[in-house]
């Protein structure tokens, strides 16, 4: 029940004795190895190319920045003032090994990003200033036209900036192991637009110190305007082509074989791995090693039933391969009964899962009709006659726990769901319910059901995927493609298919063409 | 061909016999009945009154037995060997044809036409 107590940072001391906390610690120390940090959360995917450098120069235009300011302070505080056992030990190993180390270069292309867009929006207003700083005097007047392009040029900039702001001043969710194609395309555009515009006025303007200052406006004008068609492009590329669903990837994970299927447009390898990813986190139940196996009683059944003893004086090298070698002769020619086994263990395992489940769901009924939301307004009335105590939620999550926490105890178990829920965990799942009135149905569907990898999660890490595969990353999406996404325990097997072309035609109904008739009617041959 | 309920229904028949021929196991008569009380009326190509039930002859095969003894399509089959056949199912009718004990069925059959030829040679002697 409380695997992570001292982890949380909630130093519980339960009342069992001490040679059961030890034991219990032992037991989790075994199951540390087998538990993900799929419990610890994240807030930005990583995918490394296998064999690359964890960063791309030029990924984004401050999109894809990894923000992974609290990996250093959570590990640290991970470890309460209670002394640190050796399952803290192996998960803080775990998570270092886990987060990604905090590199300068990936903020380089945020920067580089946000200092061209900082240049390329100043620049219309420079184009104007600087002849009004440099030589005003010689400016031919300009009355009625310039301030109409004034106001034309201020509102496309507001424009620009708002729409900038809404699709580019975004907190990245991904760092990519190659770099974005399409975003170091635009951003090579801005900055040679900017560049050729700044080069012309330099030369044509600045130096013969132009007069015709309405031209100079229109100029600054038609600057904003290829600066508002990049945005549209910059839209089009990153945002809208990928919209019209062009492939079928199916998602397997390779060791339960829970797959899905998703419809995505035209992506590159490391853009679909991402979108995948997304979908993994809210789609897919979460990976519980537990659950994978045969139980050991039903695999080691047939060796253990041959025992091979040793008659002659010879001596032991020798007779080690001949001794494996006979047992798995025998073994093969015994009759294999250990489907039968599995299918009886298998029915005794959902038995058991069954009451117990139904133990559980008594008990939690049972235990919500002890509380009741409090109302206002009786209280004048009744607290003269019946002094009630008003909790607040999480005392009266901590009231009703009690008569619970045995039967689901006993319910996780049993479905091998124990390391995913601590006691803290459940209170506070608990006192959640609570003060949104839900039903102990409600309650229990977080516990029934297996929920997706995300309900598990506490977002304060990135997550590190590997992308495996046989073609470029940054190669568009091709029937026919198949690519990994690799994480320690498990990994997820993608494959593409196209989306089929439809044909579609037309047929007219005539809506009174709509009749029926009575279909009695038989004909036979004698 | 109509009937009216209660009242005996008069017809001009024509009596037909046919011999069953052999066909490996089965005897066949070669020729193809529809309707019958469970059947919609309405769909009959061959009646007169589209609520007529009875049983009618929708095909022949060409050479068989029913072909060779007389039988035309669209006929009404009113009885076969006694049984009437007015009032059946067309299973009832079909098992009536198809017993395996008998070789020959003798129908009483009305058409149209014969309603007429009588009519024709009838119809230049008026009654006294």
């Amino acid at each position: 029940m409380d695997n992570e107590s001292t982890y949380s940072g909630y130093s519980y001391k339960s009342s069992h004795s001490r040679s059961s906390r030890k034991h219990r610690e032992r037991r989790d120390r075994h199951r540390s190895k087998s538990r993900d940090s799929t419990i610890r959360g994240d807030k930005s995917v990583i995918i490394q190319a296998p064999g690359e450098p964890l960063l791309d120069a030029e990924s984004t235009r401050g999109d894809d920045r990894d923000d992974n300011w609290g990996e250093t302070t959570t590990v640290v505080t991970g470890t309460s003032v209670d002394s640190i056992s050796n399952e803290d030990l192996t998960r803080i190993s775990k998570d270092l090994e886990d987060s990604s180390p905090l590199e300068c270069r990936r903020y380089l292309s945020p920067a580089l990003g946000g200092v061209l867009g900082l240049i390329s929006l100043i620049t219309p207003l420079a184009f104007l200033a600087l002849p009004q700083l440099l030589w005003r005097d010689t400016l031919d007047p300009c009355g009625t036209p310039c301030e109409g392009l004034y106001i034309s040029l201020a509102f496309k900039l507001l424009i620009l900036l708002i729409s900038t702001w809404a699709l580019f001043l975004r907190p990245p969710r991904a760092t990519l192991p190659r770099f974005f194609v399409f975003r170091c395309l635009l951003l090579a555009l801005v900055f040679l637009f900017v560049a050729s515009y700044w080069l012309f006025y330099g030369v044509r303007v600045l130096e013969p110190r132009e007069t015709d200052y309405r031209g100079i406006v229109g100029y600054a004008a038609s600057l904003v305007d290829a600066l508002l068609f990049i945005q549209y492009l910059a839209l089009v590329l990153l945002e809208v082509r990928h919209l019209q669903p062009a492939f079928c990837l199916k998602v397997v994970r390779n060791t339960d074989g829970i797959s899905r299927f998703y419809n995505v447009g035209h992506l590159s390898i490391q853009r679909a791995a991402v979108w995948v990813l997304d979908q993994y986190y809210s789609d897919f139940p979460v990976y519980n090693p537990a659950l994978l196996n045969l139980p050991k009683s039903i695999l080691t059944k047939k060796m253990s039933a041959f025992k091979v003893y040793n008659l002659g004086e010879e001596n032991n090298t020798n007779n080690s391969t001949g001794q494996s070698r006979a047992m798995i002769a025998a073994t093969a020619r015994r009759r294999d009964n250990s489907h039968n086994e599995y299918y009886y263990e298998e029915a005794e395992v959902e038995r058991r899962v069954r009451k117990r489940k139904a133990r559980l769901v008594v008990a939690v009924e049972e235990a919500f009709t002890h509380i009741k939301r409090h109302q206002d307004e009786n209280a004048a009335t009744s607290s003269p006659k019946h002094p009630r105590e008003v909790m607040d939620p999480r005392e009266a999550a901590q009231a009703i726990f009690a008569p619970m926490a045995r039967a689901m105890q006993k319910y996780l178990r049993a479905t091998r769901q124990q390391s995913y829920h601590t006691m803290e965990s459940i209170i506070n799942h608990l006192q959640f319910c609570i003060t949104h009135n839900m039903t102990p149905k409600a309650f229990l569907e977080r516990y029934l059901i297996a929920g997706p990898t995300l309900q598990y999660l506490d977002n304060s890490r990135g997550r590190q995927w590997t992308l495996v595969s046989e073609e470029p990353v940054t190669a568009s999406l091709r029937q026919g493609q198949v690519f990994c996404l690799r994480r320690r325990d498990f990994s997820l097997v993608v494959t593409v298919a196209p989306l089929p072309f439809l044909r579609l035609g037309e047929e007219f109904i005539d809506p009174k063409s709509h009749k029926f008739v009575m279909k009695l009617q038989s004909e036979t041959s004698v | 061909m109509s009937f009216v309920p209660g009242q005996p229904v008069t017809a001009v028949v024509q009596r037909i016999e046919i011999q069953k021929l052999r066909q490996g196991n089965n005897l066949i008569l070669g020729f193809s009945i529809g309707g019958g009380i469970d059947q919609d009326p309405g769909q009959n190509p061959f009646s007169e009154d589209k609520t007529d039930k009875g049983i009618y002859v929708t095909r022949i095969t060409p050479g068989g037995p029913a072909d060779v003894a007389g039988l035309m399509m669209g006929d009404k089959i009113m009885q076969v060997n006694g049984w009437d056949m007015t009032m059946v199912t067309h299973d009832k009718a079909r098992k009536r044809l198809t017993k395996k004990n008998e070789d020959v069925v003798r129908l009483l059959v009305t058409r149209k036409s014969l309603e007429e030829a009588v009519k024709q040679s009838m119809g230049g002697f008026p009654r006294p």
